[in-house]
């Protein structure tokens, strides 16, 4: 399997905090890959260098082979990068449908022009974006809330409007920044279900996540911060078992007494 | 069975539609035959040329989310084209209508190009900046646009060998470029690029995660926003067979956004709705002349106050206070269709 999406030596600072520190992962084809940490670990500030958002201060990205570093957001994306946020992005007053739709828009071509004359094109692409559109949203199960405003789903459903916004871009890579914040244990298991079953379709996933539960049983390849440094990558039962990791997470004084084996 | 009778309804709907349609299209084109007063079509004429000017600082700022305060020098734009190009070239109107569109949406270009990483109150006060060089431009370069004295004797367009010199006459121009506007503008904005302005104004991180190319979009937005305003300042050139700078103030742009505010920001309707009203009050309030101003003052603090959203904006919007209605969904695809424009109805994030 090939590498996907590749990063080098990555730092990001903000004046003095080094937000990212000498960070290096891949991310090989079909991984679901997990990004764990204690908060403020940099995990997010990670993923928005992968996604172009911030330029890292030094590092490389590589995604297909080819180096990112410093492109534009909307360029990566059209590469095959789709990703969604933590603190949920949707386009609030529009509905799901709508918000699906612009997820389409790399993968259309409509101009002015061929809007105003409505020619083969436009038609071709609203016909694509509409039915493409209630695909998605069948697959994710969001078909009965076609037309409600974003705004007025529960959390659990805007999580997934963000992740049917972003198949809209048929990726190559899905990065999720915390699907299941906010979502109760039955929830959690849907999606990574859900997750696992998008795997299983040939899209590769990185995750951020908080819930071990979660990340354990869904990732196969995990990637743990800790101060903007990766202290451990591995798979989840090495990761589980690694000292640093637990003293991350649970202090010393705890690990010397196993008691992260019931956490 | 159930889909055939939405299908139904679908149709119906439809048909009234298109029917209402036709029968204010032959109202509006019967009005100076039935009405054919002078200083009435005057008014009529200025509305539908605010219109094209409100509607076109609404795809801006209503449906980009930027915020342009200086709309009037893209009109001075328009109009200076027009004028030159008939006077001193002997130029057709026919072809210096466009032309005037295009050099508008070309300096349009050259002041978005610049101002891509501003938002809000900053690029409010680039385009502030533009429409007053824009005005001092046209007074100052004498030899081009006569300077203070301005343009005058811009001659009457000829349709077909008929010379179109009357308001009358002048109605079916403002009224045909009115409808031609609003007409490509709903294209525009049902299509992928009238989404991809939206998506701008809603949340451009968002946006750009999804592949928009937020610059490239809001760079077509100010210019085809400035083009239409270049249309309106062109034909408005020769109706009024004078210009000077000074009908070119930061005033004209204010009270351009003042119909844009008061309409609706973000709407097809709304700047039809504000260009409406305020042209009306603007009659009603010639007998005290100056003091106008402050009940034009009055009623937009009062519509930020009550209605924040304009007129037909929607409630559910951003300017609406950004509180959703809870429980307002939409069921039907027609109604889902006409109340796409108004549901998305929100104000530029800057604006906030």
């Amino acid at each position: 399997m090939a590498t996907l999406l590749e990063a080098c030596d990555v730092c990001q600072y903000f004046g003095g905090l080094k937000a990212v520190e000498k960070v290096s992962m891949k991310i090989e084809e079909g991984d679901i890959f997990g990004v764990i940490g204690p908060n403020g670990a940099g995990k997010t500030t990670f993923f928005n260098i992968c996604s172009g958002i911030f330029k890292p201060t030094a590092g490389e990205i590589y995604f297909r082979g080819e180096n990112i570093t410093g492109f534009l957001t909307e360029k990566i994306a059209r590469k095959g990068m789709a990703r969604t946020f933590q603190n949920i992005q949707l386009f609030k007053f529009m509905t799901v449908l709508e918000n699906v739709k612009i997820g389409f828009h790399i993968r259309t071509k409509t101009n002015i022009l061929t809007a105003i004359l409505r020619g083969k094109r436009f038609r071709d692409d609203e016909k694509f974006t509409e039915e493409k559109g209630l695909e998605i949203l069948e697959r994710v199960g969001l078909t009965p809330y076609k037309d409600t405003l974003a705004s007025n789903l529960p959390y659990g459903l805007q999580r997934k409007v963000e992740i049917a916004r972003a198949l809209a871009l048929d990726p190559k890579i899905l990065l999720l920044d915390e699907p299941v914040a906010g979502m109760n244990p039955a929830e959690t298991q849907e999606l990574s279900d859900f997750i696992r079953k998008l795997n299983n379709d040939g899209y590769t996933i990185a995750v951020i996540e908080h819930d071990m539960k979660f990340v354990m049983n869904t990732c196969n390849h995990i990637l743990v911060l800790n101060f903007g440094q990766k202290i451990c990558e591995g798979t989840p039962e090495f990761v589980k078992n690694d000292r640093g990791v637990n003293e991350a997470y649970f202090g010393k004084g705890l690990v010397v007494g196993e008691g992260y084996n019931h956490a | 069975m159930k889909k055939t009778i939405a299908h139904y309804v679908s149709d119906l709907s439809k048909g009234i539609k298109a029917l209402g349609i036709g029968l204010l299209a032959a109202v509006l084109i019967a009005l100076p035959i039935i009405y054919p007063k002078s200083y009435v079509m005057g008014v009529i004429c200025r509305m539908y040329m605010y219109m094209i000017l409100a509607g076109s600082l609404n795809v801006i700022n209503g449906y980009s989310g930027q915020f342009n305060i200086g709309h009037a020098g893209f009109f001075c734009i328009g109009a200076y084209s027009e004028a030159i190009l008939a006077t001193k070239l002997g130029l057709s109107f026919w072809i210096a209508l466009p032309i005037g569109g295009i050099m508008a949406a070309l300096i349009g270009l050259l002041v978005a190009m610049p101002t891509l990483r501003l938002r809000g109150t900053y690029l409010a006060i680039v385009t502030l900046g533009f429409s007053e060089i824009i005005r001092l431009v046209a007074l100052n370069w004498e030899g081009l646009t006569g300077g203070p004295i301005g343009i005058k004797g811009i001659p009457s367009p000829l349709f077909f060998g008929f010379k179109v010199s009357r308001s009358i006459h002048y109605y079916y121009i403002f009224l045909s470029l009115a409808a031609l506007f609003f007409f490509i503008t709903y294209r525009v904005i049902h299509s992928r690029v009238g989404r991809a302005w939206l998506s701008i104004r809603e949340d451009e991180l968002a946006a750009r995660s999804l592949g928009v190319e937020t610059r490239f979009y809001k760079a077509t937005s100010f210019m085809y926003g400035a083009f239409w305003a270049g249309i309106a300042g062109a034909a408005f050139a020769p109706y009024f067979r004078f210009i000077s700078s000074d009908m070119f103030s930061l005033d004209e742009g204010f009270n351009i956004l003042s119909m844009v505010i008061i309409g609706g920001q973000g709407t097809l309707l709304g700047p039809v709705v504000g260009s409406i009203i305020v042209n009306f009050l603007t009659e009603f309030l010639r007998p005290i002349s100056q003091y106008r101003l402050v009940v034009y003052a009055l009623l937009i603090i009062g519509m930020m106050w009550l209605r924040p959203q304009g007129l037909v904006g929607a409630s559910n919007s951003i300017l609406a206070g950004g509180v959703v209605k809870i429980g307002r969904h939409r069921h039907t695809p027609t109604g889902a269709a006409a109340a796409s424009g108004a549901a998305s109805g929100a104000a530029p994030k800057g604006g906030r």
